[in-house]
C-alpha cells in the first residue's frame, strides 16, 4: 500500500522502527495530491506550495515525527493564508498560530501552506459556498463532500492527506465525514481551544479530526485538546489519553436510539444501514434502549438564529481596515464598509449575517434570539435526562447519503435540513463523532453517529473502536 | 412573517453590506421562507425556562494583570489595505 | 417663567491596570500609534478574549466606594456599532445584567447635604483613537481594550455648580482609590452630560441634549452654563426644542449642534459569547469592601472630630489622599493640642509653594516631622516671625534643610532679649521723633510704625511683641 494511504498510526509505527522517513510520506502524499486533486479539488491555493514546514519548534515528545496534517482555511497558521475560502480575507497572513496550530508543532507534525477547501466562513453543508470552487466527493466526482469542512474530508478520503483538522458548529465535521466515509469528531464544547480559529458561531464551534480511522481521531485529539489560558471558553479539565480508550468491547454497554431521528425524512438506506450497524453492537454486547429527545424538531430553528445572530457580530470584524480586501470603487467610510462587505461576502455569508442581524434587531430580540436561547435549555436538559441513564446514543449523522453539486444551492432551506441530526450535539456542548457503517446502492458512505456525556470523548472511542474493529467499513478506498 | 424589502435594506444598512436590486428581492423571499420555518419556535412553551448563552457551567474565568509582549509593528500593519506611518487609513470619517 | 436645569453626568474612567482589559498589552499612555497592540486588541480573526482580574477588582472596588449593590451575577454583552476605532465593530460592554446598580454620593449645596443617584457602574473597552487628516482618517489601537468604567448618575443634578462639585468629589473619591489617573487631558477621564429644563417645581422632565467633548471639569460647567442659557431663552421664545448631541466649542465658548443622527441606534446588544459570565461572591464583596482606605468625606469628618478642624480646613486638606496622608502626619505630630496652627501653615504658605511650583507635596522634600519642626518654632517657641518662618519653608523647599538648620545658618533666631535690642530701640525713637510725638498725642498708630521701623533695623529678627513692650516702656518713661 502507499504510504500516504496508510493511517497516522500505522506511520507512526514504521517511523518508529526506522524503515521510514517523513520526507517520503510527504513525498508520496504530493504525488496523490498532484494526480487526484485536480478531480477532488480538495485544497486551495494549491500552486502556492507543496512544500512542508518541518516542525521549526524542537519537541519534547517527537510524537508526530513529522507526519503532515492538512488544515481548514479557518485555522490560523502563521504566516500561511488563511482567508475562510472568502473573498473578504483575500491575501489575510494571520500574525499568529491558532493554538491546536501550537500544539501541532510542539508535538512533531509537518504544516503546509495548502489549507483545505470549506464553505465561506464555515457557512454550508456542502463545500460549494467557498470563494474558489466546490471540492467534489472521492466516492462521486458529480457529489457534494459534505461540508463545511468538505475539502478536509476529502483530502483524506482521497488518500491526498495522512488526516485533517475541521471545525463543527453544526455539523461541519461529522457531516462530511459520512458524506466522504471517514471519522470525525466534534469534541465537548470547552475540549479543544477556539483560540485561532476563526469564528462562526461562538457558542458552538469545535476544531477537532477528520481522520481514517478511529485510533486516528483519538490520537490526534490528544495532541489538540487541553485547557488554553487564552480561551475563556477552554474547559479547565484533564484531558484522559484517549488512545486507552480504544477496547475491543462493548458488552454491557448502554445505548439509546432516539426515536425522533428515525422518521420521515430519513432515506431508507440509511435507515438499513443504521440497523444493522445497530444489530452488529448487540451481536456484540451492546444494550439498545429506545429514547426520546422530545425537542429534536427545534434544534435546527433554535441553531439559524443562534449561530447566524453571534456570527453577524463575528464578522463584523470584517470592513477591510485592519486586514482584508477594500472596495477599490467606495466613496466615503460607510461606503467603503458596504461596498467591501458587497463584494467581499458570497449568498450564503449574506444571507446568514442578514438573518442573523435580524434577529437581534430592535424588536426582533425577545422573539427570536431570546426565545432560541430558552429553546436551547430544553434541547441541553432532553440530553442531560436521557444520557443520565445512558452510555451513549447512537443516530444516523446525516438523512441523506452524498447529495449531487447544485441540487440544494438554491434552496438554502432543504441545505439547512441536510444538518438535523448534527446541529444537536452542538447545542448541548456534547461530544459526537461519525464514522462509516456502510455504502447505498450508488456506493456512497453512510454515517453513523455517537453521542455521549459532556467530556466523555473516551465512551465514543471506545463504542467506535469496538465497532470499526468488526467491519469492514472504514477500510474501504474510493477509486479515483 | 412577511418581509419586506424595506426590513432588508434596513438590516442590510446595519450590517454595512451593500446589495444590489436583485438580491435584496431573492433575500426578501428566502429570508421569509426561512423565518416562516423558524417560526416553528413560537409553539414551544418558554415559560419559566432560563436562556443559555453559555453551554458549559463556568464563571469568573480571569487571567492575572501581567503584560505580554505585543506584536511587531511590521506584524500589526502587514495586512493593511492602507496604511500610512504608523497608522491605519481610513476614508475620511466626517463628524 | 423660570426654569429649571435637570442634569445627568456620564462619566468615563480608565483604569489603571497594567494590562488591558482582554489582553496582555500595556496601558501606557503616549507611545508610538499601533505598538501596543495584539491580535485580540486590534479584532484579529480568530483572537479570544480573557478578563483582567485587577480590573474586576477595581471595578468592585469603585462600585462599593459609590456606595452600589454590586450583582452577584454579571456578564459582558456586546455592542454592535460599525466605527473604524472599533477594531471589531463590536464594543464588549455590559447591558442589562451590569456590575453594579443604585449607588450615590452626597455632594454639598450652600453647606447643605445633597445625594446625587448613580444609576450603575459598569465595564466596557475603550476604543482606538482616530486622527483626521485632509482626506484620510488614521486609526491608532494603543488605547483600544483599555479597561472603561462607565459611572451613570441619575439626572438628580440641579446646576453646572452642582454637576461641577459632582465631578470634583467623583475624582476625589476615584484618586483615594488609586483605580485611576482620573487626568482628563490624558483622556483617562471623560464626562458627558445629559441636560433639560423644565419649569421651576414641574415633575416631567423636558426635551434632552446630550453634550460630549468636554476636555475639563471647568469646561463641563461652562457647557451647562451656556446650555441653560441657550435652552431657556428658546423656550421664554415659545420655541421647541430638539433632542440632539451637541459638541462644546472650546474656543468659542458655546456649543453646536451635532448633525441628527438617522434616528436611534440599534446596537443589537447580546451576550459575549466568548466569555462567560461572573458570580461576585459576599466574601469577595466583603473582602474588597474591608479593604476600601478611609474616603475624603470620611477623612474630612475624623479630622474635625479628631484634630478640632473646621469644616473649611477639613474639606481642603483631605481634597487629594496625598495632602491628606501628609496633613495628618503633622497635625498628629504637632505636639500642641490646638491644631488650628498647623492646618494654617499647610493651607497657606505649604500649598502656596507646591501650587507655584506645580508640585505636589511628596515631590516638595519636606518631610511632615521638618515641617512640623517649622511651626513649632514660629507658634510655639517663637524663634522666628512667621513672616520669617514663610521664607525658612521656601528655602527648605529648595534645600531640604531643616529650618533649624536654616535658621543656624542663616542666623534667622529671632531676638527676644531686650538688652539686646536697647541700641535699635533707642536709634528708632531718635530718628522718629514725629511720630514719638504723636503716639504721646494718643495716636496708638504711631506705636506700630515705630515697631516697624525697630523690625526693619534687625531685619525681620526682633520678636515684634518684645518691641512693643520696649518701645510703650521707653514712651511712657520719657
Amino acid at each position: 500500500m502507499k504510504l500516504n494511504a496508510l493511517t497516522a498510526g500505522e506511520l507512526l509505527e514504521r517511523l518508529d522502527k526506522k524503515d521510514l522517513s517523513p520526507s517520503e510520506i510527504i513525498s508520496s502524499l504530493n504525488r496523490q495530491i498532484q494526480e487526484t486533486d485536480s478531480k477532488v479539488k480538495a485544497y486551495v491555493r494549491l500552486s502556492d506550495s507543496l512544500e512542508h514546514q518541518t516542525p521549526s519548534i524542537k519537541h519534547q515528545a517527537p510524537t508526530l515525527e513529522g507526519i503532515p496534517i492538512s488544515i481548514k482555511d479557518n485555522i490560523c497558521t502563521e504566516g500561511y493564508n488563511t482567508e475562510c475560502c472568502s473573498r473578504i480575507l483575500a491575501g489575510f497572513k494571520p500574525p499568529y498560530d491558532a493554538t491546536v496550530i501550537k500544539k501541532l508543532k510542539e508535538a512533531g507534525a509537518s504544516i503546509s501552506e495548502k489549507k483545505t477547501n470549506m464553505d465561506e466562513f464555515a457557512f454550508g453543508s456542502s463545500t460549494e459556498n467557498s470563494c474558489f470552487y466546490p471540492t467534489h466527493n472521492p466516492w462521486n466526482l458529480e457529489c457534494v463532500p459534505g461540508g463545511s469542512s468538505g475539502g478536509s474530508a476529502a483530502s483524506v478520503a482521497s488518500d491526498e492527506a495522512i488526516w485533517a483538522l475541521g471545525s463543527d458548529t453544526g455539523g461541519s465535521i461529522r457531516q462530511p465525514a459520512s458524506f466522504c466515509g471517514v471519522v470525525g469528531l466534534k469534541p465537548t464544547y470547552g475540549r479543544v481551544s477556539r483560540y485561532g480559529l476563526i469564528a462562526f458561531a461562538s457558542s458552538l464551534d469545535q476544531i477537532g479530526p477528520l481522520t481514517k480511522d478511529t485510533r486516528d481521531a483519538a490520537l490526534l485529539t490528544n495532541i489538540i485538546s487541553g485547557y488554553d489560558p487564552c480561551d475563556s471558553t477552554s474547559a479547565d479539565i484533564k484531558v484522559p489519553d484517549f488512545t486507552q480508550a480504544l477496547v475491543n468491547d462493548v458488552k454491557g454497554i448502554k445505548i439509546g436510539i432516539p426515536k425522533e431521528y428515525f422518521i420521515e425524512g430519513l432515506d431508507s438506506e440509511i435507515k438499513v444501514a443504521l440497523e444493522e450497524a445497530i444489530n452488529k453492537l448487540k451481536e456484540l454486547g451492546a444494550v439498545f434502549k429506545e429514547v426520546s429527545l422530545p425537542n429534536t424538531k427545534y434544534a435546527v430553528p433554535v441553531y439559524y438564529i443562534i449561530a447566524t445572530a453571534e456570527a453577524s457580530s463575528n464578522l463584523a470584524r470584517f470592513d477591510a481596515v485592519q486586514y482584508g480586501c477594500r472596495s477599490t470603487i467606495a466613496n466615503g467610510l460607510i461606503d467603503m464598509y458596504k461596498k467591501s462587505r458587497g463584494e467581499g461576502f458570497g449568498p450564503e455569508a449574506k444571507r446568514r449575517i442578514l438573518l442573523g442581524t435580524f434577529a437581534l434587531s430592535h424588536g426582533y430580540y425577545d422573539a427570536y434570539y431570546l426565545r432560541s436561547l430558552k429553546v436551547r435549555t430544553l434541547i441541553k436538559e432532553d440530553f442531560d435526562q436521557v444520557l443520565k441513564d445512558l452510555d451513549c446514543i447512537i443516530t444516523p449523522t446525516s438523512p441523506t447519503a452524498a447529495f449531487k453539486i447544485g441540487e440544494k444551492v438554491e434552496d438554502p432551506l432543504k441545505m439547512y435540513l441536510s444538518d438535523i441530526y448534527t446541529i444537536s450535539a452542538n447545542l448541548a456542548g456534547i461530544p459526537a463523532i461519525s464514522l462509516p457503517c456502510g455504502f447505498t446502492r450508488d456506493n456512497l458512505p453512510v454515517g453513523l453517529q455517537i453521542l455521549a456525556k459532556p467530556f466523555d470523548e473516551e465512551m465514543i472511542f471506545r463504542v467506535a473502536y469496538t465497532y470499526e474493529q468488526n467491519t469492514p467499513w472504514h477500510k474501504m478506498k474510493p477509486k479515483l | 412573517m412577511e418581509i419586506k424589502k424595506e426590513t432588508v435594506e434596513y438590516v442590510a444598512n446595519l450590517a454595512r453590506i451593500e446589495l444590489n436590486q436583485k438580491e435584496l428581492e431573492k433575500l426578501s423571499g428566502q429570508l421569509e421562507d426561512i423565518l416562516d420555518f423558524i417560526d416553528a419556535l413560537k409553539k414551544v412553551d418558554i415559560k419559566d425556562i432560563p436562556p443559555t448563552s453559555h453551554i458549559l457551567p463556568m464563571n469568573n474565568v480571569l487571567r492575572e494583570d501581567t503584560p505580554r509582549p505585543s506584536l511587531s509593528h511590521q506584524a500589526v500593519l502587514k495586512n493593511a489595505p492602507c496604511a500610512k506611518g504608523n497608522f491605519f487609513g481610513v476614508p475620511k470619517v466626517i463628524e | 417663567m423660570e426654569y429649571e436645569p435637570v442634569i445627568g453626568l456620564e462619566v468615563h474612567l480608565h483604569l489603571k491596570t497594567k494590562t488591558k482589559a482582554f489582553c496582555g498589552c500595556s496601558t501606557e499612555f503616549g507611545n508610538t500609534p499601533n505598538t501596543q497592540v495584539c491580535p485580540v486588541c486590534l479584532g484579529f480573526p480568530g483572537s479570544l478574549p480573557v478578563f483582567n482580574k485587577t480590573a474586576l477588582d477595581y471595578a468592585i472596588k469603585v462600585a462599593l466606594a459609590l456606595h452600589c449593590q454590586v450583582e452577584e451575577y454579571t456578564r459582558f454583552d456586546r455592542k454592535n456599532y460599525f466605527y473604524p476605532d472599533l477594531p471589531k465593530n463590536y464594543q464588549i460592554s455590559q447591558y442589562d445584567l451590569p456590575l453594579s446598580k443604585n449607588g450615590y454620593v452626597d455632594i454639598s449645596v450652600e453647606n447643605n447635604p445633597k445625594r446625587i443617584g448613580i444609576i450603575r457602574v459598569h465595564i466596557e473597552e475603550d476604543a482606538g483613537k482616530l486622527i483626521h487628516e485632509k482626506d484620510l482618517s488614521l486609526v491608532d489601537f494603543n488605547r483600544s481594550g483599555i479597561p472603561l468604567l462607565e459611572i451613570v448618575s441619575y439626572p438628580d443634578i440641579n446646576s453646572a455648580q452642582e454637576a461641577y462639585d459632582y465631578l470634583t468629589l467623583l475624582k476625589s473619591i476615584l484618586e483615594y482609590l488609586e483605580v485611576s489617573d482620573c487626568d482628563m487631558e490624558k483622556g483617562s477621564l471623560r464626562c458627558d452630560a445629559n441636560i433639560s429644563l423644565r419649569p421651576q417645581g414641574a415633575k416631567e422632565l423636558g426635551i434632552k441634549t446630550e453634550l460630549k467633548n468636554m476636555n475639563s471639569f471647568k469646561a463641563v460647567k461652562d457647557a451647562l452654563v451656556y446650555e441653560v442659557e441657550r435652552q431657556s431663552a428658546l423656550l421664554k421664545e415659545g420655541q421647541a426644542l430638539v433632542q440632539e448631541t451637541r459638541l462644546w466649542d472650546e474656543k468659542g465658548q458655546q456649543t453646536i449642534s451635532m448633525r441628527t443622527k438617522e434616528g436611534a441606534q440599534d446596537y443589537r446588544y447580546f451576550p459575549d459569547p466568548d466569555l462567560p459570565p461572573f458570580i461576585i461572591s459576599q466574601e469577595k464583596i466583603e473582602e474588597i469592601q474591608r479593604a476600601l482606605p478611609e474616603l475624603p468625606q470620611e477623612k474630612a469628618q475624623r479630622f474635625m472630630k479628631t484634630y478640632g478642624l473646621t469644616q473649611y480646613d477639613a474639606k481642603i486638606l483631605v481634597s487629594s489622599k496625598n495632602n491628606a496622608d501628609y496633613a495628618e502626619d503633622c497635625l498628629r505630630g504637632f505636639s500642641d493640642k490646638d491644631k488650628k496652627s498647623v492646618a494654617n501653615w499647610l493651607i497657606g504658605p505649604l500649598a502656596a509653594i507646591t501650587s507655584a511650583s506645580n508640585l505636589n507635596i511628596s515631590e516638595l522634600q519636606v518631610p511632615a516631622k521638618n515641617f512640623i519642626e517649622l511651626v513649632e518654632l514660629v507658634e510655639k517657641k517663637q524663634v522666628i516671625s512667621s513672616l520669617t518662618g514663610k521664607s525658612v519653608l521656601q528655602e527648605m523647599a529648595k534645600t531640604k534643610k531643616t529650618a533649624s538648620q536654616i535658621i543656624e545658618e542663616k542666623n534667622l533666631a529671632q531676638i527676644s532679649d531686650p538688652q539686646s535690642l536697647e541700641k535699635e530701640i533707642r536709634d528708632v525713637i531718635k530718628e522718629n521723633a514725629k511720630s514719638v510725638d504723636d503716639f504721646k498725642a494718643g495716636k496708638a498708630n504711631a506705636l506700630m510704625f515705630l515697631v516697624g521701623q525697630a523690625m526693619k533695623k534687625t531685619k525681620g529678627r526682633a520678636n515684634p511683641k518684645v518691641v512693643q513692650e520696649l518701645l510703650k516702656r521707653r514712651l511712657s518713661d520719657a
